[in-house]
């Protein structure tokens, strides 16, 4: 069960590398892009920034989630106090 | 600019800092009572826990530097706040479960538990000293920042205040900062910050010419240019005689083409406003810049002007501010005598919104989005600085930036991030280099990681770590609103980005002002006596004990453990004075360099890879340490800010490490293993 939970953070870990690091590319060798304004006149960077943090937060709630259904650890954690 | 300690604010700081102490010492002396520190922590609530996360992380140094480095030049700061969270998802996906898996608390506990090794003990120690070390200077300069504008001390009586207030702590009585601390720092902290964000979307902008001073910046003009053609312009840099009047570089964003201008003296001298004054002819460094020095006939006080304009346009005289330090030493602002009072001549305070949408000039309460769209449209006043020597001494002259919004809201503006608007990629490494470090930085740092496992189960654990992303996010979130709100608040410093978020209180509400600057301080507090009971704790276990093999008994320990937290404090204490020109959070950024070059290559490849041998995991940890290091002391930063050379003489090609130095910690860590696997 614990392989199961280090996989899911591997691959929770992967998906935000791809988005912290097509926001440092951007940024890096695209800044024109940035300041485009898409959405209700903010640009994309104050948007991918955002965007940044809340992906932190879901994708930390989708990991605490998805190893929730793991009953054996917590007993087995449990009995260890 | 001349800060005066009030009554209410010495107050309420007063009483936040003494019931902060009281708690932590009463909390700290319990937990000693109880079974110890861990177990003692294995009743805590998940919730609080989360919230405690968010204490131990947003350090004094987050909340000043990167509300100063927004404040000073917009959105490049928030790119901190981005990587600083980043680099939990790091922590929390990859190193926090495979190393409680291991049944390890840190980093050093891994380590020693699968080579137990002197050469390992040895380069683990120094590498948590090097750290904490370089994590303490910004705290130091963060402590002397909080001082100054609250009791009206200078810098370095706030740095020798706190140094000397912790080593008493730590000597007397050994400050464990508890959770329950954190917790209530960590909460408030976000609360408050809150709240002066709401304060801010209520006032909205405001547009004014001046500071919160009332003085108005004149603007002189127009005054006509003249083109020195291109072969000229060569002839003066390679003679270095340029000619003694202002030389403006004027930039056709059309076009992208850039053209040389001078300005006759005569022409200045002409303009109305200076009739009564004399426009002095530029001499020694002061040419080939785009300033004139103007001396009023009757008090014979010198003014410096700039001037800019756009090509095509005439060219404008803005009035600009300078600071002399004279050969004797004395401090001159605008070229009189500076005061100790209020009321007598000091710099004057800045930041304002010079235009807004639609011809208004004011906007009313904004919404969150709103705030962003309303400054995209508008035109701030940032403001500039150049050193100049003459024979009088050193000045730093500060000049107006009128900056379209939409520039102060997009990266690359700061001078240092500037790099990536250039088309050379090797131009944009600082910039890269300084992401990876903050990507990889916080699961590295030595403190970070234990609270994920003061609570009972595995569950709980992710639990206040989510409590903590969010917390932590959130605040993030709220460092953009403070920062470009103090840029518009008419109260900035120029000398100073460190003390943005302080100002900004104190331009709403003096009490605030108070609270927030009690929050921070009591951080600084904790964050600081924690570091240097952990560096103290790596010399007496891991250098003398488990290196040099010399026993000590219980008694000895303590004595040692407090003569090593005197002289790291002391260190500190120095490091804090010299490094204080510095942005905090661009010296966290140097702390996070450090810790992810030295540390990072040996948890992961303990965690990850079968081959790694204790003689690779020392020359891993040595190379990256010693590397960062030395890279960071050889860079233009630390040449220009310490050491007062010029950046032209730095010897490494830009300031921050991290790109070069954690890839190289790894492939010395891996190459050493490989070369000394046992077959």
């Amino acid at each position: 069960m614990e392989k199961r939970n280090s996989r899911i953070g591997l691959v929770l870990f992967g998906i935000y590398l791809v988005l912290y690091g097509g926001f440092v590319l951007l940024n890096a060798f695209s800044p024109e892009t940035m300041e485009k304004t898409p959405m209700a006149g903010v640009n994309l960077a104050i948007l991918y920034g955002f965007g940044l943090i809340i992906a932190a937060l879901v994708l930390a709630l989708l990991y605490g989630w998805l190893c929730k259904s793991d009953d054996s650890e917590v007993t087995e954690r449990g009995v260890d106090e | 600019m001349i800060y005066e300690a009030t009554f209410e604010a010495t107050a309420v700081f007063a009483v936040f800092v003494a019931i902060t102490l009281a708690l932590s010492f009463y909390l700290g002396s319990r937990a000693k009572s109880s079974k110890g520190y861990f177990t003692a922590h294995g009743e805590i609530p998940w919730f609080v826990n989360g919230i405690a996360f968010a204490g131990d992380y947003l350090s004094a140094a987050s909340f000043l530097g990167i509300c100063g480095m927004i404040a000073f030049y917009g959105y490049d700061g928030f790119l901190y706040s981005i990587g600083y969270l980043a680099g939990w998802v790091v922590a929390l996906f990859v190193i926090a479960e495979p190393l409680k898996r291991l049944g390890k608390f840190t980093f050093a506990d891994a380590l020693d538990a699968k080579f137990n090794s002197r050469g390992i003990k040895l380069a683990a120690g120094i590498s948590t000293l090097a750290v904490s070390i370089f994590y303490l200077i910004p705290q130091m300069v963060g402590a002397g920042v909080l001082i100054q504008p609250l009791l009206g001390l200078e810098h370095w009586h706030g740095v020798v205040i706190v140094g000397t207030v912790v080593i008493i702590i730590v000597v007397s009585a050994g400050m464990v900062s508890t959770t329950w601390v954190q917790f209530l720092k960590g909460s408030l902290l976000v609360i408050f910050s809150a709240v002066l964000t709401l304060m801010i979307l209520a006032r909205g902008f405001e547009t004014s010419p001046g500071g919160g001073d009332r003085h108005v910046f004149a603007s002189v003009g127009p005054v006509g240019g003249r083109l020195i053609p291109t072969e000229n312009v060569k002839q003066y840099e390679n003679s270095g005689d340029w000619p003694e009047m202002p030389v403006v570089r004027l930039e056709d964003p059309a076009t992208n083409s850039k053209s040389v201008w001078h300005v006759e003296l005569a022409d200045i001298q002409q303009l109305p406003a200076f009739y009564e004054s004399t426009v002095l002819p530029l001499e020694g460094n002061w040419r080939n810049k785009p300033f004139v020095r103007i001396q009023n006939n009757a008090t014979g006080a010198i003014t410096v002007w700039s001037i800019a304009g756009r090509q095509g346009d005439a060219l404008m005289i803005h009035e600009a501010q300078y600071r002399t330090i004279t050969s004797e030493g004395k401090e001159l602002v605008n070229g009189v005598l500076k005061g100790d009072e209020k009321g007598e001549p000091e710099l004057y305070p800045v930041g304002t919104v010079t235009r807004l949408p639609d011809g208004k000039d004011k906007t009313g309460p904004l919404g969150p989005l709103e705030f962003f769209r309303t400054l995209q449209n508008s035109e701030v006043m940032l403001w500039g600085s150049t050193t100049i020597s003459d024979s009088a001494g050193e000045s730093t002259v500060y000049f107006q930036k009128p900056t379209p919004g939409s520039h102060v809201l997009r990266p690359g503006e700061h001078p240092r991030f500037a790099g990536i608007r250039k088309k050379e990629p090797v131009e944009k490494l600082n910039f890269l280099s300084l992401m990876l470090a903050l990507f990889c930085g916080t699961a590295s740092l030595p403190h970070i990681l234990i609270r994920y496992y003061t609570v009972k189960d595995a569950q709980s654990a992710r639990k206040s770590t989510i409590v903590g992303i969010g917390s932590i996010g959130f605040f993030y979130i709220l460092t953009l609103y403070l920062g470009l709100g103090a840029m518009t608040s008419g109260s900035m410093d120029v000398t100073n980005s460190n003390m943005a978020a302080p100002l900004l209180a104190k331009s709403m509400n003096e009490w605030l002002f108070a609270i927030i600057s009690a929050i921070a301080f009591t951080t600084v507090l904790g964050t600081v006596s924690g570091l240097i009971l952990a560096s103290a704790g790596a010399v007496t276990h891991d250098l003398i004990q488990s290196v040099l093999k010399i026993e000590l008994n219980d008694q000895q320990q303590v004595r040692v453990a407090k003569i090593a937290s005197v002289v790291v404090g002391a260190v500190a204490i120095l490091l804090g004075i010299l490094f204080q020109d510095l942005n905090v959070s661009y010296l966290v950024g140097w702390a996070f360099s450090v810790a992810a070059s030295a540390n990072l290559p040996a948890l992961v490849t303990i965690l990850f890879w079968k081959g790694v041998t204790r003689q690779g995991v020392v020359a891993g940890i040595t190379v990256g340490m010693t590397s960062s290091l030395a890279w960071i002391l050889l860079s233009a930063d630390t040449f220009t800010k310490v050491y007062g050379l010029s950046a032209d003489s730095a010897i490494v090609p830009f300031s921050q490490p991290g790109i070069v130095t954690i890839p190289l910690g790894f492939v010395t860590l891996i190459v050493v293993s490989l070369l000394t696997r046992k077959p």
